[in-house]
């Protein structure tokens, strides 16, 4: 009885099995995508995807890595939620949060290389026409997926590890890569993929249009600089232009975007392009717009929180005082701050509550004002847009302004956005400004109140030269009251120390 | 046709004659004695057996033949050389073993009341720790055999209950404690086989040692019946050392700010007393014994009620076994059928009040005079809702909270062993075992209690789960005296087949109005493990002993290609006290030398199918939406192909000793061990597969040690007996390689228990395992810890993560036991003593409540610090300082009885009594709750009570 020894799971499956039923294959796909804002198989994170310090989901550790030390945010919970080195931009690489987002991005990377490697013509040979033909697109969305994840890994870390289908499951240790080639494989990668991906019709909601692969292409375009691949601003402002020409609109409401009826939002004739699916019933996160919504509320000092229909207020979050100061708060749609008793700087430190205005951008509840969902045992109902309309005319002007063609149209784009948010028009002049001794500083300034809380602000004054150094000091940088300069190494994340000592192809440069 | 036999009793070794010798007909009341001379004479039939017996000496017996003359030479008894020790797969006489072996029978039990068998031996055998877990009666403990061989796979032995391996782990509803559904009150003996030689024969489970464990047979006299009760109490002991309350409000007066001092009330609350209690409990034993006919039976019946100290916290156990040895064809066939059952019924409190008593606000009231949350006075916002995070009511914790598990377990098995009728040395052998336990649970919180509030309160059941451990176990055996060749022989071949499994349903997390607010999937895990098996003892002329071992194991747990692996053992001994040229130390009365070395393995604490890409469906909300539908998501999880056994490699070398007739008897054992190949959860490189870190075989470690035990009876009279017995355990532990890629930095793998996620003990190459890694506080001139002031240890200006060290380790360097009894007349009184040095603990206690910051964590409740802010005065908790590190040695005294044995009452039973108190007194430097912490970090201990208890046994 020898044959005892060969026991396989009950309940649970093999990857053979798996595979072996064109069914499962949406199932495959559909963890790729739910790695972004979930962190378990059970409902809230139960039943871990991995080991992790802090054991939060994907958006929750890049909101942190690409908020928590800029000018937006301040967060009251330093100490508990062991934040206090990503606000004062002092990290190392043992940074719980920074290795957290590390093993996340390669996480979801690994999700997607093995969906590829069970997804290949020859694999799936044995079902109908019909199926292949799914399967196949599914696989070009596993490749933006991947994409997605290494453009995240590369933004933070820059020089990183290269793992394809190969290395999945193997002993073969992954190179490293340095960013303009990671930029390049990229480029390459998301053209290539975007070709099998469906339109803006074709694709149903929560899954990625090719839209979505041509807004990832512009934004690495944008910021090509910055991964040493030399200024690509034309290339930016093609891949912007085919997604403005896709059939996607501005929405009139701005509140609209981020609230829990979002999700009709997406699509033809609206302005989300992508959005992460978050619901309060079947996608329960307490990371992502759960971590929003409710990180953003304060009951003790700031506005009810059924405002924004939450029934658990965490009171972890206010914006520090620049932000506020960028806004002509009674003429623009995206001011949404609640001042209240509020002093609009932290002068009393981040982690004073009654400094810094609260901001109510993010909400759970309905377009009828219902409340979407019980906040505290359920999360929120609300999307997470990654992508939306207003983010490629934002680009598509900067990159005109940056490279001195298309200027018309550049400033016809802004001040149509601005317009639909009801915030007074500008004029080409100060498009081309250099103030503060910031060339172009405009379009930080504007991307800072069209996108506050959307996970760009750190690249975007990274790209402006303005996060290190001491081209900009805003308030607490570099854990200082009035701020300081920091040194340039905190452009770029280390690499968690746990991950140099099991893969010895990688370095860290400065740390 | 009786006829006169005969003959004279010498001393086989000084040929003299011995006067007084027992000389009696097996069997029968007939008997004599010898003479002044030695001779004696006696009437037997032919074929009678004689048996000559006399103190210090070891039995012999004679069948009457056709001779009418019997010359008996008698051997001196040395320590206890012809007791029989159960051994893996066989017995052996003590006298003939060659490995590291130690065996305690219920007599030398610790007394009182014990909640898992693994007490009963606490402090008696070197090289055996006993991790007990808390103070709670639904606590268990576990064993560490020479601190265990691995890192992340388990460090537990293997438990072999009357011939059944046992399952590793708990159940549903009684996850820390499953050894405890055995009775302690039903174990006849213990036996701890440490070293390479003894393990091997079982195999792949081997390396961290492995504990036999022999429950209590029917006698072959006539019907006795035992009963016993013990009834005791049990009272709390030390407390974590937080501010008094005059002390409380001084500091919020004084360091607080005025929304602090606002939340000062009137009250005088002493928490700790609202959530602690005497405790009552009692344990209830009858057993009888004797024979049915001519088959020996054993029934047994226990009940067993603890309350814990701490509110609401209890277990209960009852508890029977029926055992009966039936012989047949002139004892060529002999049965052993034994069931034991179990039925445990466990409530648990909610530990967390510990915290809040500790921490909770003394100056507001219990009760708030409020209707709402039950009357709990609770940190409510300004919505009048419980404060997020806040700490809760420990009372209404509590009084809220009801969490019942109900554990049934029923282990049999039934034992055959057959002489060959044509060959009695051969003899077949065979074991079928079945346990099988189910454990479900209920969990309930109304309303509206604070905990739970917003989601309305808890009601849902857990379980079934059920455990299933199927067991065939056959062997052969030959025992044969080559009387020619002076020498013994003994071969065992055997074949062994294991099956386990383990299920639970699905079930959801629900509140009182059944809305769902999680999802667990069901389970079902299975393994199975097929042996092969063989031994050779051979002892030429008494004095010289080889045991040679091999077992060949195939598990289901890895791939075709790894799943046999190969565990040989050989050990050698030599009893020099046989020789002729120590004769003439007449003192001297045994010594032995033995050596041994051998392969054992481990395949526990990994999962079923680590080796397997296995993928994990979703629950229902941790799904995807796609268009209108909603999808539930694959998942595959890390694994490790080529993932095998974890090897031990040791090295065992003993002397045994016995002095003046053994009334000093002892062994010393040194050992080292190379465990490779180490089952290890190590970081695995990113994008190779689907886990931050993975388990798999990397590395190795080293360990040594030292035991030593010693034995004593200085004392053995008709009214005093003195016994002491006391041993020492040194050991240490090494870690030699911890990475995948042997180029890669030393580093360091963050492990143990975390607070806010911080770690406090890594594994690091060239380490001890669980070294706590910190850094060095810095002091001002009078000696007070200067908040945040750290030594920069790499010296380049900057303290960050380069500057942490490595400093000491929870694990003690020594292990002392100390254990006396002495006897006058029928009063006994004994003791017993247990003490670690340099065993380190990070006061987390001390740490998590020692800031200013802690005295809030919201606007709207202030909670109690620990007296440490006195000294320290810190703005906020200095989580990885090592003013937190405490040396923990201590001594304990477990236990202290006295008994009093009343003798025969009215000639109908005998009658005891003994007094007993348990966790008689600790003598500490550390400073918090209690120094004994496996873990090594002290955060919300439940104290381990101090117990007195009466029992009484009665035996008809």
């Amino acid at each position: 009885c020898t044959d005892d020894l060969n026991q396989y799971p009950h309940v649970r499956d093999t990857s053979q099995s798996v595979f072996s039923k064109p069914e499962n294959y949406v199932s495959a796909l559909a963890k790729c995508y739910a790695s972004f804002v979930t962190a378990g198989q059970e409902r809230g994170g139960g039943d871990a995807d991995l080991s992790s310090n802090n054991g939060y989901d994907y958006m929750r550790c890049y909101f942190n890595v690409q908020e928590a030390g800029t000018d937006e945010i301040g967060s009251t919970w330093i100490e508990g939620d062991n934040i206090g080195d990503l606000t004062y931009l002092s990290w190392d690489a043992n940074d719980p949060w920074v290795a957290d987002m590390y093993y996340r991005c390669y996480y979801s990377i690994s999700l997607c290389n093995e969906f590829l490697k069970n997804a290949t013509d020859e694999k799936i040979a044995g079902f109908t026409d019909e199926q292949q033909a799914e399967i196949r697109t599914f696989r070009q969305e596993a490749r933006f997926l991947r994409a997605l994840s290494y453009y995240h890994a590369m933004d933070l870390f820059h020089d990183i590890a290269f793992a394809d289908e190969s290395h999945i499951g193997s002993s073969i240790l992954p190179e490293r890569i340095e960013s303009q080639d990671m930029f390049n494989f990229l480029t390459t990668e998301l053209k290539s993929c975007s070709q099998g991906m469906l339109d803006i019709d074709q694709c149903e909601y929560g899954r990625a249009p090719r839209a979505a692969a041509w807004m990832l292409l512009a934004r690495m375009y944008l910021n090509a600089e910055v991964y040493e691949a030399g200024a690509k601003y034309d290339s930016c402002m093609i891949y912007t232009q085919k997604v403005m020409d896709e059939g996607y609109a501005l929405e009139g409401e701005y509140a609209k975007l981020f609230n829990a009826s979002n999700d009709t939002r997406v699509g033809r004739g609206n302005e989300i392009i992508y959005p992460l699916v978050v619901d309060g019933t079947s996608v329960v996160s307490w990371g992502a717009t759960t971590y929003l919504v409710c990180g953003q509320a304060d009951q003790d000092y700031g506005y009810d929180p059924e405002e924004v229909g939450c029934a658990g207020a965490w009171g972890m979050f206010r914006v520090r005082g620049e932000i506020p100061a960028l806004f002509d708060l009674d003429n623009d749609d995206r001011a949404m701050f609640y001042i209240g008793d509020q002093t609009q700087y932290m002068d009393n430190g981040v982690d004073d509550r009654t400094g810094g205005y609260f901001v109510r951008k993010w909400s759970n509840l309905t377009d009828d004002g219902e409340v979407a969902s019980n906040t505290a045992s359920d999360g929120v109902d609300t999307d997470f847009p990654m992508f939306r309309l207003a983010d490629a005319y934002l680009m598509y002007a900067e990159s005109a302004v940056r490279s001195g063609a298309n200027m018309s149209t550049a400033l016809s784009l802004v001040n149509e956005l601005r317009s639909v948010r009801n915030a007074a028009s500008v004029s080409e002049s100060e498009l081309l400004a250099t103030s503060d001794g910031i060339p172009f500083k405009f379009f930080l300034d504007e991307r800072g109140r069209e996108l506050y809380w959307e996970c760009v602000r750190r690249t975007d004054l990274v790209r402006f030269n303005c996060f290190a150094g001491d081209n900009y000091v805003w308030q607490w940088k570099g854990g200082v009251k009035d701020g300081r300069s920091v040194a340039s190494k905190f452009n770029i994340y280390p690499i968690p120390a746990a991950e140099i000592s099991a893969n010895p192809n990688l370095y860290n440069a400065d740390y | 046709q009786q006829s006169h036999v005969n003959g004279s009793v010498t001393d086989a070794k000084t040929s003299e004659a011995i006067p007084g010798v027992t000389v009696f007909v097996k069997g029968t009341q007939r008997g004599s004695i010898t003479l002044p001379d030695g001779t004696y004479s006696i009437k037997v039939d032919k074929g009678e057996v004689l048996v000559f017996s006399f103190i210090g000496y070891q039995n012999q017996e004679v069948v009457v033949g056709p001779d009418a003359n019997y010359n008996i030479l008698l051997q001196q008894d040395y320590i206890n050389v012809d007791e029989v020790v159960v051994v893996g797969y066989g017995e052996t006489k003590k006298g003939d073993l060659t490995g590291a072996v130690s065996n305690v029978s219920a007599k030398d039990f610790n007394q009182g009341v014990v909640t898992s068998p693994a007490q009963l031996i606490n402090g008696k055998v070197s090289g055996v720790q006993v991790l007990s877990g808390t103070g709670s009666p639904t606590s268990g403990s576990s064993f560490r055999i020479r601190g265990g061989a691995s890192l992340n796979a388990s460090n537990d032995p293997l438990i072999v209950l009357d011939g059944v391996p046992l399952e590793a782990g708990g159940i549903s509803g009684n996850s820390n404690n499953f050894l405890s559904l055995i009775n302690p009150n039903d174990i006849e003996s213990m036996t701890v086989l440490k070293d390479a030689s003894s393990t091997a024969i079982y195999g792949s489970r081997a390396s961290n040692g492995v504990i036999i464990i022999t429950t209590k047979k029917g006698s072959k006299g006539n019907i006795s019946v035992n009963a016993n009760s013990t009834n005791l109490i049990q009272v709390k002991t030390k407390l974590p050392e937080m501010l008094s309350i005059g002390e409380f409000r001084n500091v919020v007066e004084t360091d607080g700010s005025d929304a602090q001092r606002a939340l000062l009330g009137n009250s005088n609350t002493n928490w700790n007393d609202e959530i602690f209690k005497m405790a009552f409990g009692t344990d209830n034993n009858v057993s009888i014994s004797g024979m049915i006919g001519n088959t020996p039976v054993r029934l047994s019946a226990g009940y067993y009620n603890q309350d814990g100290i701490l509110k609401t916290d209890n277990a209960e156990r009852f508890t029977g076994s029926v055992n009966v040895s039936p012989s047949l064809l002139d004892d060529h066939l002999k049965f052993n059928l034994g069931v034991k059952g179990a039925l445990n019924r466990n409530t648990f409190a909610n530990t967390s009040a510990i915290w809040g008593g500790s921490t909770m606000n003394p100056t507001i009231p219990v009760y708030s005079g409020l209707s709402s949350f039950g009357g709990y006075t609770e940190a409510i916002d300004s919505d009048e809702i419980p404060v997020t995070g806040a700490v809760l009511n420990p009372l209404g914790l509590l009084n809220q909270y009801s969490s019942t598990s109900d554990v049934n377990r029923i282990i049999s098995n039934v034992d055959m062993d057959y002489k060959f009728h044509f060959l009695p040395d051969l003899r077949f052998h065979a074991t079928l075992g079945y346990d099988y336990a189910e454990g479900q649970g209920n969990i309930y919180v109304p309303e509206e209690a604070a905990q739970y509030y917003q989601t309305f309160g808890r009601d849902y059941t857990y379980g079934p789960q059920k455990n299933e451990n199927k067991l065939l176990t056959t062997y052969l055996n030959y025992k044969k005296e080559l009387s020619d060749i002076n020498s013994n022989v003994d071969v065992t071949l055997g074949y062994d087949y294991q099956f386990w499994k383990s299920s639970t349903p699905a079930y959801d997390v629900l509140n009182v109005y059944g809305d769902v607010q999680s999802s667990t999937a069901a389970y079902d895990q299975r393994h199975a493990l097929i042996s092969y098996y063989g031994r050779l003892n051979y002892n030429f002329m008494s004095k010289y002993m080889l045991t040679a071992t091999i077992r060949q194991d195939g598990t289901s747990r890895f791939s075709e290609d790894n799943r046999w692996g190969t565990f040989p053992s050989l050990a050698l001994a030599w009893r020099l006290s046989e020789e002729g040229f120590l004769a003439d130390f007449e003192a001297l009365s045994n010594l032995k030398l033995r050596a041994s070395y051998g392969i054992t393995g481990q395949q526990e604490g990994i999962g079923n199918y680590n080796y397997l890409p296995v993928y994990t469906i979703s629950q229902d909300g941790a799904q995807y939406i796609f268009g209108n539908s909603i999808v539930n998501t694959w998942r595959p999880e890390a694994y490790v192909s080529n993932l095998k056994w974890e090897t031990t490699k040791s090295f065992n070398y003993g002397i045994d000793f016995g002095f003046i007739n053994n009334r000093i008897s002892g062994t010393v054992e040194y050992y080292t061990r190379v465990t490779e190949d180490l089952l290890a959860t190590v970081p695995s490189a990113a994008g190779t597969n689907f886990d931050k870190q993975i388990l798999t075989n990397v590395g190795n470690v080293d360990s040594e040690g030292v035991e030593v035990t010693i034995n004593s009876t200085p004392i053995d009279n008709e009214n005093w007996t003195w016994d002491f017995s006391f041993n020492a355990t040194w050991q240490k532990q090494t870690i030699k390689n911890l990475s995948l890629n042997p180029e890669a930095e030393v580093s360091n793998t963050p492990v143990g228990p975390t607070i806010d996620s911080y770690y406090f003990q890594t594994f690091t190459e060239g380490y001890s395992p669980y070294m706590f890694y910190v850094y060095h506080q810095l002091y001002d001139e009078s000696g007070k810890p200067i908040e945040g002031a750290y030594a920069d240890l790499n010296g380049d200006g900057e303290i960050n993560s380069d500057d942490l060290y490595h400093y000491q380790n929870p694990m003690p360097d020594y292990v002392l036991g100390f254990s006396t009894s002495v006897r006058y007349k029928d009063w006994s009184l004994s003791t017993s003593l247990r003490s670690y040095l340099n065993n380190y603990v990070y006061n987390g206690m001390s740490m998590n409540t020692g800031a200013l910051g802690t005295m809030s964590y919201n606007a709207f409740q202030l909670n109690n610090l620990h007296k440490s802010y006195l000294e320290t005065g810190f703005q906020s908790r200095q989580y990885l300082s090592d003013y937190y590190i405490e040396n923990a040695s201590f001594l304990r005294m477990d236990n202290l009885s006295l008994n009093y044995n009343f003798g025969r009452i009215y000639d109908l039973f005998n009658l005891n009594l003994t007094a007993l108190v348990q966790n008689v007194f600790v003598i500490t430097n550390y400073s918090g709750v209690d120094p004994e912490i496996s873990n090594g970090v002290d955060v919300s201990f439940y104290p381990r009570p101090r117990i007195y208890s009466l029992s009484i046994g009665i035996d008809f």
